[in-house]
């Protein structure tokens, strides 16, 4: 038999959701989707798409998932009409898969947790980090609110095929360094559309010991470089992570040997610290010894992107025993419900209040300047979160730094950015 | 399909908070999405644009979200086409799919000036400033795009394919 032409884990998956035995970079093909997924910020314009095409159904009500995640519980009175649409829709196509206030959590958090992803899968969301799930092998990426809309009718979505580029992370990661730093120091390397339209994809020894949540947070910041998708081999990690949630089949994937890349970077991470991303804009990266005396007002822990038990963790490590800076205010905010009940349970919100911080129900609330920590003139902002852009996080002459939960944590302490070591003891 | 308006220039990586805040999001109204566009990066934007004008940017225009609200304030306010070296994807991908046509020319995108009037020949990506009387071209619209443009977005694009499946 004739061998089939080489392929990326990207490629493969794609080519498995069509009737193409191969696709090409650049190819245009039309794709069946296993998800799509919107939120109370992009629900009501897919909606109105939706009805405008003329259907009745959505294409199966146990694939359509809808997360109000963003200003919610309701931050005012036109959020509450927005979710009520949410609601009201959910309720209509009988969707099976819809997250009420005190059953929710932050979507991209949220839907791996439930086993609604698995690896293998496309997945498509009306949000831009829907290209989180690529940490356990699925080809995910966000879109607007009309391919969503259309996609809810249709199950189908068109797709230009991505070039993939190669992301090679080799060494021992250092104390304290987590997949927020490697994914920081990349977008450094190759700027905020250095993976324009690309897969990339995330490899190598120090990628295979990192746990789930630090996967989620690589490809969860895949569209902070402009990339299309970001994807990570199934492995072990995976395999544990998916088994008690799997509720249906699912098809793992792996690149060829001598798939074709449009790039490949590699990078030694023993010699990483742990990054801070400087505003306004999530390339402009330092090594957090390199920051120099930053004072802040607000560390916020959370967010997609890190709002996971071991980001909690890890905070909890640092801030046990200690307290926040009095000039300052530390929000953490659990990402999902199941989060939220675990970091109780473990004894990490005992450690948290008596720092001085808060803790929020899950929600995206701050991260996107909705509400839960809205910044003012001048005030300046270290959070775990995913973008640091004028204005982001409130008043336009506000400020975002970003960093992984360990910097945040051990900043809250000092009242200034730093490195954890100076707040723990090494090897503690 | 030609077009012909005033440019409003901007830098590299304008994101989707900067074309539209996400204070504006708790609702989608798209002549009150327009009311806010672009207003922390250039408040005069919005009081002077007229029907039919072009943008014109840098690198990486609307890099981050995916809000759609985005391309549709700026349709809304009156914008008839975006000029830039480079688009972030979803951005791209969400203008055409509400019918606001998008042209990538890096040469276009550092000649051309704020303030400049432009024609647009969009079937062939040729631009013409008639303030410098200088030609500039652009990477075509691809068919499939074009196609999207004609029907006035994807929405009645699938409508009109759903009627003829039906025939």
């Amino acid at each position: 038999m004739k061998k089939l032409q080489s392929m990326t884990i990207t490629e493969k998956i794609l080519a498995a959701h069509t009737d193409k035995k191969v696709v090409v970079p650049g190819e245009l093909i039309d794709v069946r989707i296993d998800l799509a997924l919107a939120n109370d910020i992009t629900v009501p314009l897919a909606i109105q798409a939706f009805r405008e095409i003329g259907v009745e159904k959505v294409f199966n009500r146990n694939r359509v998932v809808l997360v109000p995640d963003h200003f919610t519980p309701a931050k005012d009175i036109p959020s509450a009409e927005q979710c009520k649409i949410l609601r009201e829709f959910a309720k209509a196509q009988r969707l099976t898969h819809y997250f009420e206030v005190g059953q929710c959590g932050i979507e991209h958090v949220l839907l791996p947790e439930k086993g609604l992803v698995l690896p293998g899968e496309v997945v498509i969301g009306a949000d831009s980090h829907t290209c989180t799930y690529g940490g356990l092998g699925a080809f995910s990426t966000g879109v607007g609110s009309t391919d969503l809309g259309a996609a809810m009718a249709t199950g189908r979505l068109w797709l230009k095929v991505p070039e993939s580029i190669k992301l090679i992370y080799d060494g021992k990661l250092n104390p304290w360094v987590s997949g927020k730093d490697l994914i920081l120091a990349t977008i450094g390397d190759i700027g905020v559309d250095g993976a324009l339209y690309q897969a990339m994809e995330f490899c190598g020894e120090a990628i295979r010991e990192l746990p789930m949540s630090g996967r989620f947070t690589m490809a969860n910041m895949a569209i902070e470089a402009g990339g299309k998708n970001g994807i990570i081999e199934p492995d072990e990690i995976t395999l544990k992570f998916i088994k008690p949630r799997v509720k249906r089949p699912y098809k793992i994937y792996r690149s060829d040997q001598d798939a074709h890349y449009a790039n490949v970077r590699e990078y030694d991470v023993s010699k990483l610290h742990p990054q801070v991303a400087l505003p306004h804009i999530p390339s402009n990266v330092k090594d957090v010894r390199e920051c120099g005396k930053i004072e802040i007002d607000q560390v916020v822990i959370g967010s997609c992107t890190n709002g996971h038990l071991d980001d909690l963790r890890v905070a909890g490590r640092i801030l046990k025993g200690k307290k926040i800076a009095p000039s300052l205010r530390l929000i953490i905010i659990p990402a999902t419900q199941e989060i939220y009940r675990q970091a109780l349970k473990e004894g990490l919100f005992e450690i948290f209040l008596s720092a001085g911080a808060a803790i929020s129900t899950p929600t995206c609330g701050p991260c996107l300047g909705g509400y839960m920590g809205v910044l003012a003139a001048g005030e300046r902002a270290l959070a775990t979160t995913n973008r640091n852009f004028r204005g982001r996080m409130g008043h336009v002459e506000s400020e975002v730094y970003l960093s992984g939960p360990a910097v945040a944590a051990a900043s809250a302490i000092k009242g200034r950015i730093c490195h954890p070591e100076e707040v723990v003891k090494k090897g503690s | 399909m030609k077009l012909e308006g005033r440019i409003w220039k901007f830098g590299a990586d304008i994101d989707t908070d900067a074309i539209i805040p996400a204070r504006y999001l708790n609702q989608s109204d798209p002549k009150e999405l327009a009311k806010h566009a672009m207003e922390d990066e250039r408040p005069e934007f919005i009081k002077e644009v007229k029907k039919g004008d072009i943008l014109l940017a840098e690198k990486n225009f609307g890099c981050g979200s995916s809000r759609e609200h985005a391309p549709l304030a700026l349709k809304a306010a009156g914008i008839s086409c975006i000029i830039a070296k480079s688009f972030a994807r979803i951005f791209f991908r969400n203008s055409f799919n509400l019918g606001l046509p998008l042209l990538e020319s890096p040469e276009a995108s550092e000649a051309i000036k704020d303030g400049d009037r432009v024609r647009v020949d969009l079937s062939t990506g040729e631009l013409f400033d008639l303030t410098q009387r200088k030609k500039f071209s652009a990477t075509p619209i691809p068919p499939f795009m074009q196609e999207l443009l004609q029907d006035g977005g994807l929405i009645p694009h699938l409508r009109k394919k759903g009627l003829k499946k039906k025939r």
